[in-house]
């Protein structure tokens, strides 16, 4: 399974948009496909769980929200939408939010992760 | 050890005390160097620590042979008073004290050998200043011995009081004496890395054996930290030492502002010693055949506890990720198998293997798919991991080719912002980590039986604390 930093799923570039809300933004990408990351591209922890997904055969659509230009707002939304810092990485899986690092694996171990990727067809047998 | 008591039943009374040694081949060992005193006797232990360390070698050799020839775990050899037999004949080498000159009814068929042996401790502890002296030369008062019966045998009676109250003495300070001894060989090993490290060593440290530190407040601090800071990188006598320090602190009643990594050491070291209780408990409980219900408050005890030591970790990573990381609260084996500042998280099912059968289907699907997803995450994690140390790499071997010094200094600051800001991270990736395991041992739990889950729990602490074991051997091996 081929996973290449820079080429995750589809990048889709900001086009001319009015000034919308951030969070709006937000949740408008993340319902375009099965597995949303919002990520920046310089940290660590987001890398990680790139890393995951792909190992478990998932491809998500991953933005960089350092490369956005209006990635400062979504940043500030986002925090503001999960009561902490940092941010990201933060997932959604069938446009519903499932949380930052921690939660990810905590529903991965705990067995309900596999199941929701199925549902969101982001994972099939 | 049962050598010895041959020696010593073989051997003639003057003989007694250092045949044993003979009989271990140990030929540079001189009788006349241990019966050598020149001041008078002072049982404390700064004379036991002025030995010739070639005396002190002998012991620690020959001590370290029985411990792989009666199987006794190095470790256990410090905590207990069993075994001792022939340190106790070492003691009587360094010189001790003899009541009055001279011991009475040694001919007297009434007493047994190992009374011999006892009578000469009869006064360990008074301050008479007689010595022995080249040889254990043991005069008989023959008047005496042709008075009555009766004062013969009040006297006898009173001899055997002695000599049973001797031998509960003698029994507690050599178990002092033996872990002073073998802390004292960690510590010289220690003093080198200490020097190279700079770590400040306190004056007031006593070559005292166990751990009475008096003293006012500052005193006792300043003791503490030295001999800690030591002590942190001498895990043998680590975790007994910890748990009394924290038990002597507590008892201090003040409150004592300790170095982070220190903090976490005493706490994880009375988490053990609890943990260890535990789970003897359940393992009594268990080889009882308890009902379910009890056993399950066993189990639940157990796992709450180690809700506990996910709580210290969490502190401690918050207060000094670098030492967590670093694994100096592990014994070296443990450290050695050591990921992201704990055990793997895909270990534990590796380890309790074929322990759980029988398990039905839906058992073995979930045993299955947490293999796999703690596998994923470990995997997730670590090549995060990997991320942040070409991060580190990429960022603090970036050459900073700017013409004048000012431009140097900021990019270098820049850089290093950068740099700290990677650093930061890996606190998240411990967090992280420990969250994984956590949450692995809950789901674990939640899919076995009461009596699959106590077994697993017994099944994984066994295995922990056999690699302790096996660290404290390795450690204690017998080097050329």
């Amino acid at each position: 399974m081929h996973c290449q930093t820079g080429s995750w799923g589809s990048y889709v570039p900001t086009t001319r948009t009015t000034v919308g809300d951030p969070l709006e933004r937000i949740e408008r990408l993340a319902s375009e496909n099965a597995v949303v990351i919002f990520s920046i591209s310089s940290c660590c922890m987001c890398h990680a769980i790139k890393r995951l997904f792909c190992g478990m055969g998932v491809n998500p659509t991953v933005y960089e929200l350092d490369q956005d230009p209006r990635g400062k707002d979504m940043e500030k939304a986002l925090m503001r939408l999960l009561g902490s810092s940092p941010a990201v990485p933060v997932v959604f899986i069938g446009g519903k939010l499932v949380g930052t690092m921690d939660r990810v694996m905590a529903s991965h171990i705990n067995g309900t992760l596999v199941p929701l990727l199925k549902q969101a067809g982001a994972l099939w047998l | 050890m049962q050598s010895f008591k041959a020696a010593a039943t073989h051997t003639t009374p003057d003989m007694f005390c250092h045949s044993s040694f003979f009989l271990r081949g140990d030929d540079d060992f001189n009788p006349a160097n241990a019966f050598h005193h020149d001041d008078s006797v002072d049982l404390s232990s700064s004379s036991i620590f002025s030995l010739k360390s070639s005396n002190v070698d002998v012991v620690g050799n020959s001590l370290h042979y029985d411990a792989f020839n009666t199987g006794i775990r190095a470790a256990e050899i410090v905590s207990s008073g069993t075994g001792c037999l022939d340190t106790g004949q070492f003691m009587y080498q360094k010189g001790t004290t003899l009541g009055n000159g001279h011991i009475e009814n040694w001919g007297d068929s009434g007493l047994a050998d190992n009374s011999q042996q006892t009578d000469t401790s009869t006064d360990v502890d008074t301050d008479d200043k007689n010595q022995l002296q080249h040889g254990a030369i043991i005069t008989v008062d023959q008047s005496k011995l042709k008075t009555g019966d009766q004062k013969t045998l009040r006297r006898l009676a009173q001899n055997r009081e002695a000599a049973r109250k001797s031998r509960l003495r003698k029994k507690a300070y050599v178990q002092q004496l033996e872990s002073s001894r073998l802390r004292l060989t960690q510590l010289e090993q220690d003093l080198q890395k200490a020097r190279q490290q700079g770590i400040f060593i306190a004056s007031g440290l006593s070559g005292g054996h166990g751990l009475s530190v008096s003293g006012n407040g500052e005193e006792v601090f300043d003791t503490v930290l030295g001999v800690c800071s030591w002590c942190l990188t001498s895990f043998f006598f680590f975790r007994s030492f910890l748990y009394k320090l924290s038990q002597m602190i507590s008892s201090h009643g003040s409150m004592v502002l300790l170095p982070a990594a220190l903090a976490f050491d005493m706490d994880y070291a009375h988490w053990l010693n609890e943990h260890q209780r535990l789970i003897n408990d359940l393992r009594s409980g268990l080889n009882s055949h308890l009902g379910d219900s009890e056993l399950r408050i066993l189990v639940e005890s157990v796992m709450a506890h180690y809700d506990e030591v996910f709580k210290l970790k969490s502190i401690g990573v918050k207060a000094d990720a670098f030492h967590m990381l670093s694994g100096m609260w592990k014994t070296p084996a443990e450290r050695c198998f050591m990921w992201l500042g704990g055990f793997r998280s895909s270990e534990l099912l590796k380890i309790l293997g074929n322990h759980l059968e029988p398990l039905t289907d839906q058992q073995l699907m979930g045993i299955c798919n947490l293999q796999q997803s703690s596998q994923q995450a470990e995997d997730a994690l670590s090549q995060g991991m990997e991320a942040l140390q070409q991060a580190l790499v990429d960022t603090l071997s970036s050459a900073c080719l700017a013409p004048t010094a000012s431009g140097n200094v900021a990019d270098y600051m820049s850089q290093m912002a950068i740099a700290m800001s990677k650093l930061a991270t890996l606190e998240n990736f411990l967090h992280q980590a420990d969250l994984l395991r956590h949450q692995t041992l809950q789901q674990m739990h939640r899919i076995l039986t009461t009596r699959q889950a106590a077994r697993a729990l017994l099944v994984f602490s066994d295995y922990n604390s056999r690699l302790r074991a096996l660290s404290s051997l390795w450690l204690a091996r017998p080097r050329n």
